[in-house]
């Protein structure tokens, strides 16, 4: 057969050729077929890991009632039990060490947040005790009268 | 030609076993597809809300964005709460500001003055990715950068992503999004972190009112499970065929 019919068939297995060499090179070796199969789990398995060490920040309410004992316990025994300190202390992360102190939200933003009245009567909102924010002692801190762990007036 | 009654009931028996067999027993499975398939996960994570508890605090969307380093001042969140208005007359009013991130205390609705008494009815609606189990986000990705693990989590690899963006599109749920920051494709993951080391997820933590539950839907004696196989449950967008295993109690029909 004539060569100029056979060239391009020598190029096409050139790059063949050389993609075969440069595959292993660029895909990690750990990359492949997952249990969910070729269409949902075609991927690179040590990103699972990956995802499992990120860090957690928001340590649990349990966590800080190791040390803090005694506002756990008046806590869970209010209305605001529910709440998880972390809502308004901010997340955990190492605290103590890093952390040292965390940075209390005490805004009237905060409590507004569930207590704001809103005329939603489908909703469990309309069940929550709620003001009208610009009636009742607007601008003023909700901490100073209500303390948030045991907020019974 | 002859043929004996013995050799025609002979070919008419191979005949049948041949037609018997169906066409995936020719589907030829690479090792670890063959593997996969013998050893299977015990755990499927499923998510339940429970749309009555709600009460649009937004300390769900507040913990999220705080855990998974989204950046917090950008109105990017992997979950968020939809606030439904739905006035008398039949109009809808729906709005999400920042997510829900600082809760709803206005009740000015996208900036107008809502008469109380023209609600019908009224509502908050978290949402979040709802882990499908045909996830249409995973089967377009063509690099093969988001993937779908055996427990059921859509995660999205940020070394391999190229940031084409191709999934964000492809979400009907519109769960996915573009990371400022690490210039890759960013969705819920079920707090994989945590919820892989038996901690709950960070939106379910911080909900007061036990609005969301995660389960191991495999596990029929998790509570979870059975709310989901017992109660009256909805799913969201269900005639794309995608399974979302984020399961709604008190879904209304305004809800999409």
């Amino acid at each position: 057969m004539k060569s100029h019919v056979l060239r391009p068939l020598w190029v096409v297995l050139a790059v063949v050729a050389l993609t075969m060499a440069i595959r292993p090179l660029v895909v990690p070796s750990d990359f492949g077929v997952g249990e969910r199969g070729f269409m949902y789990s075609y991927h690179r398995k040590s990103n699972e890991g990956e995802w499992r060490a990120f860090k957690v920040k928001y340590q649990t309410k349990e966590y800080c009632s190791e040390c803090h004992d005694e506002q756990y316990e008046s806590n869970m025994a209010s209305k605001h039990k529910v709440i998880q300190c972390e809502n308004c202390h901010g997340p955990a992360l190492e605290h103590p060490e890093e952390p040292e102190k965390l940075v209390i939200d005490r805004s009237r933003a905060q409590c507004l947040r569930c207590h704001a009245y809103l005329p939603y009567p489908s909703s469990f909102r309309a069940k929550m005790k709620g003001i009208v924010s610009s009636e009742h002692n607007e601008g003023e801190p909700c901490a100073d009268c209500h303390d948030p762990h045991e907020p019974d007036l | 030609m002859k043929f004996s009654r013995r050799d025609v009931l002979k070919t008419a028996m191979k005949g049948a076993l041949v037609m018997a067999l169906p066409l995936s027993a020719f589907k030829i499975l690479s090792p670890s597809e063959a593997r996969a398939s013998v050893r299977e996960s015990n755990v499927r994570w499923g998510f339940l809300v429970d749309t009555n508890k709600c009460v649009g605090c937004g300390f769900c969307v507040k913990a999220c964005k705080l855990e998974n380093e989204v950046p917090y001042e950008v109105p990017l969140t992997r979950t968020w709460v939809e606030r439904y208005v739905i006035l008398k007359d039949g109009r809808t009013l729906i709005d999400t500001p920042m997510g829900g991130r600082d809760g709803f205390t206005d009740p000015k609705i996208q900036e107008r003055d809502v008469n109380p008494k023209d609600i019908a009815k009224a509502f908050f609606v978290p949402k979040l990715c709802n882990q499908c189990e045909n996830p249409p986000c995973v089967q377009v990705c063509p690099v093969g950068a988001t993937y779908q693990t055996a427990s059921g989590v859509s995660l999205v690899d940020r070394e391999w992503c190229i940031g084409c963006g191709y999934c964000i599109m492809a979400c009907p749920y519109g769960a996915r999004f573009f990371h400022p920051v690490h210039h890759v494709a960013e969705k819920c993951t079920f707090c994989y972190h945590r919820i892989t080391q038996g901690m709950k997820t960070a939106c379910v933590n911080a909900c007061p009112f036990g609005a969301r539950k995660l389960g191991n839907l495999k596990d029929l004696s998790d509570p979870v499970t059975k709310t989901i196989l017992s109660e009256r449950v909805g799913i969201l967008k269900d005639a794309f065929g995608t399974k979302p295993q984020v399961y709604y109690l008190g879904l209304d029909e305004n809800v999409r």
